[in-house]
């Protein structure tokens, strides 16, 4: 993966991006218990597969969602938080 | 010895000699298994065999012995870490690196040859004498020194680095060393196997059998297992096998490349490693420089090389020392290397009975291999993790209880 979609300004070098880590739902803070907490901390899902990541665009300050294979290393499809049914 | 090469002057056939037996096809039943064949899975099956008696233990390997982060991290062997707990472990395991070819009767091309780590600002002299503060208080030879002793000890470094990033000092670490990786693989399973470990290369794990929170049995490509210890030292692969286990864990996995220029005469003795220009160089036996950089900035399961990483590191070592314009560099290649939060390795119990982890050795895997296979066999052995692993557990995620290690390779500080 050399290149990068971003959702507003298209196609650009990798260079220009910052990878942000998986998208993950936070559980709530006054309702989960101090283990759930900790997994969210801490835990993440290390096995390969097609992935949903948050990256960031550094010129435009654009965060994205980006669904990749982290096998292959292909990115499948991009497109901003929430906005996923426009695409 | 004369001897027995004058056996091979008078014979015309000169087979090589083999390290381990060649099994293909398992047992049904081990009292250990082993995923594995690194460094430190072998480590620990030969410290089963040799502290423990326990020789009826399988070593799998999915691939060849040592052909995965073994064979691919830059043989630097060190304990100049950030934390007491880490000082101590890598401080025991070079302690055993230095006995190692005697014991297991290989040449391992143990080189001491002293470790400079390079500050290039203040607060990175700040860690260098945090760093040797800790490591004197433990017994282990580290000092903080200026650009005059660095100069003595390796004359050819720019100190000004090309006017880019002067150096202002660095933590010196005596006992530094390298080793020839390959070896230490290919000595811990002679000897493992001399003992009676069963070593099965090409052989995958494809599954592990849990029954009431107990590992009764694993699946390979070559059939079913029965064995209620289970040992999982797979470095990259960690969360393919701990997901077979349902067990959680805070590894991910990002490359960590590294490559080496053509051979050269013997010029640098020391290991010189800059955290500011992410670069760690020595030279090998062979007389090529090995050079390695930081991790890669974003997850991806495969060994697969870039020319951004040569570009950025050769750009580095060039500031370093001039000179090397015009050398080329003639492999380069890439591990898949198990990350933690924070920088400590994960080893000892699993909340599954009689399955053990030895892993996020991340870049820092190496220079551990027989302090870990030791610690670990005992681990598997009376199933209680020795205390000087106690701080790398896995529950001390649950327990907010990490190992602030910032002393790690290609960590920036």
């Amino acid at each position: 993966m050399k290149l990068l979609e971003c959702p507003i300004n298209g196609i650009r070098p990798l260079s220009e991006f910052t990878y942000g880590g998986e998208y993950r739902d936070m559980p709530n803070p006054d309702t989960c218990s101090d283990k759930e907490w900790a997994a969210y901390v801490h835990y993440r899902n290390g096995a390969p597969g097609v992935k949903k990541e948050w990256w960031y665009h550094g010129p435009s300050g654009t965060w994205f969602i980006a669904e990749r294979d982290t096998m292959a290393d292909k990115v499948i499809r991009t497109y901003i938080a929430g906005q996923e049914e426009a695409k | 010895m004369p001897l027995g090469l004058l056996k091979y002057g008078l014979s015309k056939e000169h087979p090589a000699p083999r390290f381990f037996q060649d099994r293909t096809q398992p047992k049904k039943s081990y009292d250990a298994v082993i995923i594995g064949g690194g460094g430190h899975g072998l480590a620990a099956a030969y410290y089963l065999a040799k502290d423990y008696g326990i020789t009826n233990v399988a070593v799998l390997e999915k691939g060849y012995i040592g052909g995965g982060n073994t064979g691919r991290n830059t043989t630097i062997v060190r304990s100049n870490y950030l934390t007491p707990e880490g000082v101590n472990f890598y401080d025991a395991s070079v302690k055993m690196y230095e006995d190692l070819s005697e014991e297991l009767d290989l040449n391992l091309f143990y080189s001491t040859r002293g470790h400079f780590t390079l500050a290039h600002t203040e607060s990175a002299m700040r860690t260098m004498r945090w760093r040797a503060e800790v490591n004197k208080h433990v017994g282990v030879e580290s000092r903080v020194v200026g650009p005059d002793e660095i100069s003595q000890a390796c004359p050819q470094l720019d100190i000004q680095c090309s006017g880019q990033a002067p150096i202002l000092g660095a933590l010196y670490h005596a006992p530094g060393s390298v080793a020839r990786h390959d070896a230490v693989a290919w000595g811990y399973a002679k000897e493992a196997d001399r003992l009676g470990v069963e070593i099965f290369q090409m052989t995958e794990v494809t599954g592990i059998d849990v029954k009431s929170g107990k590992v009764v049995g694993v699946n390979t490509n070559k059939g079913y297992i029965e064995t209620n210890r289970v040992l999982s030292a797979v470095a990259g692969f960690t969360p393919r096998i701990t997901d077979m286990v349902d067990i959680e864990t805070p590894i991910v996995i990002h490359p960590l490349q590294a490559c080496v220029s053509e051979p050269m005469k013997p010029w640098l003795d020391t290991i010189l490693v800059s955290g500011s220009l992410h670069v760690y160089v020595s030279q090998s036996s062979r007389g090529e420089l090995v050079m390695g950089s930081s991790l890669d900035p974003y997850e991806v399961h495969s060994t697969r090389s870039s020319l951004d990483f040569v570009e950025g590191l050769t750009s580095h070592i060039v500031d370093m020392f001039p000179f090397l314009s015009n050398v080329k560099v003639v492999r380069q290649w890439a591990g898949m290397a198990d990350l933690t939060p924070d920088f400590a390795p994960v080893m000892g119990k699993t909340p599954v009975e009689g399955f053990y982890l030895d892993a996020g050795w991340g870049t820092w895997g190496f220079k551990a291999t027989p302090i870990s296979g030791k610690t670990m066999a005992e681990t598997i052995a009376r199933d209680v993790a020795p205390d000087l692993i106690q701080p790398f557990r896995l529950s001390r995620f649950e327990d907010y209880e990490l190992t602030g290690e910032k002393g790690a390779a290609s960590v920036g500080h």
